[in-house]
């Protein structure tokens, strides 16, 4: 496989993976600005800051209005990162390697592309936000099912799910890094509606507030979240999870090739970090740090995965 | 409905009485509602769009993605009509390789004075570089898309030899492929000679050219100037269906003597390179320095038999609008047979005469430069207005050798679906021909392009032309 053709598939699939993830934000942070707009700003410069785009917003925008927020997230294509832009990047990468996807999920890719394009249009008025979003989601889904259902499992299939769990992996760390202080123990106050409202709205992000609630019978408590967060094995948007994935994808590529680069070393350290730890020892040592070097070596792995597989040069 | 009454037209000829060929599809058209073959069309438009059959218009916005109208009444052909057309392709295709050859070798045709000497040494087609160079199984057109026209029921024009890079051949497969998701009755009532196993052929046909040192299953790679590229499409459809790599230069080295392709594993060696690049961006130590396109030493590896270029460099002196008006010498110098297929009469603007000529009556002539293609820079006289006409005169006088001019054809025309039902266009064709040492193979069918703007004569896609589906019928 090329190496350009590679670095494509790595790259459309963070890109997908990270329209979904500022959806998701963007979904989270309206119900928070609904229900409490007192706290709505506040919540878009977290939003803005988990998405790594508030300088940017800053430098357009003097205030975190919810309109203003929706259209930088959505549509805005100066910002690299708007949904809007994110599957401009997919589609363009998609082209280029049109012949290592299958009809179907090129098909499916440009689809979804011209869905939105339709759909982005025109500004989107907050009440046509949740449908909007809902729209946005379905199309990731079927990009998803598509790529499951439809892709040999080869070396195409691991760059594209590498991509995908790379991304992953850092968004969760992002909305953690951004919110991690409201997991402490020290500074929370369990109970306060406050706080309820914050946790649910980090669980929310992650799409995982209703498999949470089964989990513990609906009490929420911050250690919990984070726990579900980083160590869950079954919620696959948690550390763990991205990593045994990226192992995985790593083995399979290992194997097909008979090489062992050190990318596969270098991914195997951060899953053993988070496997033999549990979240009473990660609070201990410090959520804060432990978070910030999870981001640091989340990066180093990717920029030493495009170095081994020959994506550049 | 045939309102072009003054040309032949491919269902009904000269009259009202419909053509031999057409009987079938013409009696199950009668049988259709209107509007839904109208549905039928909205919905072939919108799988072209999903599956992305797009191309770039030069000077349009990059995002700028254009379909190319797509019309569902097909252009029929006979089995007979056919055979007699892919005679004088073959004979041609033939002529245009002997030509190559004797050109970048002895010359004869050159000695023997059947064309003048300029026509080649001042010809900016001409590549001094392959003086001497002979590719492998001695093919120089891989493969090549011939633009045929036709005036009469036995009137049968090559407007073009496209020797360098043709496109089209995507939609030719495509279209087909909609045709008979669309309508596939028809296919169960009608036998259509199918064109689906061109990608296979093709496969074949520069695998049988690979490099003589190659001794494994040669390795095949497109090599695009990227998504940006008009025919972008084109290149990853024929890549994909191929299974071969789609390349771009920055992708390519020079390893070992050998051009080979980066991959996650390193550098793979390349047997055979369908390049849809042109030959002044393939190589910018040999020739255009600017050039980001290609792979700098190509062209060294290529001489030295390190791989094969398809088509090779320099086949453009054969289709260059100037040498066209030779063809029929050409032909008859290599193949020592009359041409089976007429050239369109052209005028040299080079020559004082010709000059002279096409001046004094340019509102009736079809103006070209001599390098160009897609439609780009002509001029139609009877279409043009007086403003237009003056000022291509005056570009005439400048620079009579960047031109030649043809008379205004009487291309023949087909019904298409149009808001008001079924009207005629006029059309043209382009077949694909592939060219291996084991022989020529025309696919039965090809491109028809149609102007869809009434009365209009020109049908390049980038200047408003359609498509339609072509069948060749099995006897």
């Amino acid at each position: 496989m090329l190496g350009k053709t590679a670095a494509g598939l790595f790259w459309m699939f963070r890109y997908l993976e990270r329209s979904e993830n500022t959806a998701r934000l963007l979904d989270a942070g309206f119900r928070l600005a609904l229900t409490r707009s007192t706290a709505a700003e506040n919540e878009w410069v977290s939003v803005m800051t988990s998405a790594g785009i508030k300088q940017a917003f800053i430098e357009k925008y003097e205030r975190f209005d919810t309109t203003h927020v929706i259209d930088f997230l959505l549509r805005d294509q100066s910002n690299p990162s708007s949904v809007m832009s994110m599957i401009q990047s997919a589609r363009d990468n998609a082209r280029l390697l049109r012949t290592a996807l299958t009809r179907e999920l090129w098909e499916v890719t440009n689809e979804c592309w011209l869905t939105l394009k339709e759909l982005l249009a025109r500004p989107i008025r907050e009440r046509e936000l949740p449908l909007a979003l809902s729209t946005i989601q379905q199309q990731n889904a079927l990009l998803g099912g598509t790529l499951h259902g439809t892709m040999m499992r080869n070396e195409i299939f691991d760059f594209a799910r590498l991509g995908t769990f790379l991304e992953r992996a850092d968004s969760t760390a992002r909305i953690l890094d951004v919110k991690y202080y409201l997991l402490l123990p020290s500074v929370s106050l369990v109970g306060s509606s406050l706080d309820n409202v914050q946790w649910e709205t980090i669980l929310r992000s992650v799409s995982a507030q209703r498999a949470y609630h089964r989990l513990h019978q609906g009490d929420i408590h911050p250690k919990g979240i984070a726990d579900f967060l980083i160590l869950d094995r079954r919620m696959p948007r948690s550390l763990t999870f991205c990593y045994l994935k990226i192992v995985d994808n790593l083995t399979y590529l290992a194997k097909d090739y008979g090489v062992r680069h050190p990318c596969f070393e270098q991914a195997e350290r951060v899953l053993a970090r988070l496997m033999d730890r549990s979240i009473d020892d990660i609070v201990e040592s410090g959520l804060h740090e432990f978070i910030q070097e999870f981001i640091r070596d989340n990066n180093a792995l990717g920029v030493q995965i495009e170095k081994d597989y020959r994506f550049y040069g | 409905m045939a309102d072009l009454k003054n040309f032949f037209d491919e269902m009904f000829g000269t009259g009202e009485r419909r053509r031999e060929s057409y009987r079938d599809y013409h009696q199950w058209l009668e049988s259709q509602d209107t509007a839904w073959l109208h549905r039928k069309s909205a919905e072939a438009e919108t799988v072209f769009r999903r599956i992305g059959i797009t191309f770039s218009v030069y000077g349009e916005e990059e995002a700028n993605e254009r379909l190319i109208p797509f019309d569902v009444v097909p252009r029929i052909i006979s089995t007979r009509e056919w055979s007699r057309l892919v005679r004088g392709i073959q004979q041609r295709v033939q002529a245009i390789n002997a030509f190559l050859h004797d050109i970048y070798h002895r010359q004869e045709i050159l000695r023997a004075g059947r064309i003048p000497v300029e026509s080649i040494t001042e010809n900016d087609a001409f590549l001094p570089q392959m003086i001497g160079v002979s590719p492998p199984g001695n093919v120089y057109t891989h493969i090549v898309g011939v633009d045929i026209v036709r005036t009469g029921e036995d009137e049968f024009h090559v407007l073009e030899d496209n020797a360098r890079t043709p496109s089209g051949v995507s939609y030719m497969l495509e279209n087909r492929e909609i045709m008979l998701q669309m309508f596939p009755e028809l296919f169960a009532r009608i036998n259509v000679q199918a064109v689906g196993d061109y990608p296979k052929n093709l496969m074949r046909s520069l695998g049988a050219c690979a490099p003589r040192s190659c001794k494994d299953t040669p390795v095949i790679a497109v090599l695009t100037p990227g998504i940006y590229n008009s025919a972008y499409f084109e290149h990853a459809f024929l890549a994909g269906q191929m299974g071969a790599e789609l390349v771009e230069g920055h992708d390519l080295r020079v390893v070992n003597g050998r051009i080979a392709m980066r991959t996650t594993q390193g550098y793979t060696p390349i047997d055979v390179i369908y390049r849809r690049v042109d030959d002044d961006y393939l190589d910018p130590l040999n020739f255009n320095p600017q050039s980001l396109l290609g792979v700098p030493g190509i062209f060294d590896v290529y001489r030295a038999g390190g791989v094969t270029i398809a088509n090779a460099p320099g086949t453009g002196i054969a289709d260059d609008k100037a040498i066209y008006s030779y063809m029929p010498e050409i032909i008859e110098f290599y193949t020592g047979e009359k041409a089976r297929l007429n050239n369109v009469p052209t005028w040299r603007c080079s020559e004082p005469d010709a000059l002279h000529y096409v001046l004094d009556n340019l509102s009736e002539l079809v103006v070209k430069e001599v390098h160009g293609s897609g439609g780009y820079g002509m001029l139609v006289g009877p279409a043009a207005t007086n403003k237009e006409l003056a000022a291509f005169r005056n570009k005439l006088k400048a620079t009579p050798a960047n031109y030649i001019a043809q008379p205004t054809l009487s291309l023949s025309t087909a019904p298409i679906l149009t808001k008001e039902g079924l009207e005629s266009r006029h059309v043209d064709l382009r077949a694909f021909v592939l060219v291996s040492p084991d022989g020529i193979r025309t696919t039965p069918g090809g491109l028809t392009r149609v102007a869809l703007q009434k009365a209009s004569l020109v049908v390049n896609s980038s200047q408003g032309g359609g498509t339609k589906d072509t069948w060749v019928l099995e006897e």
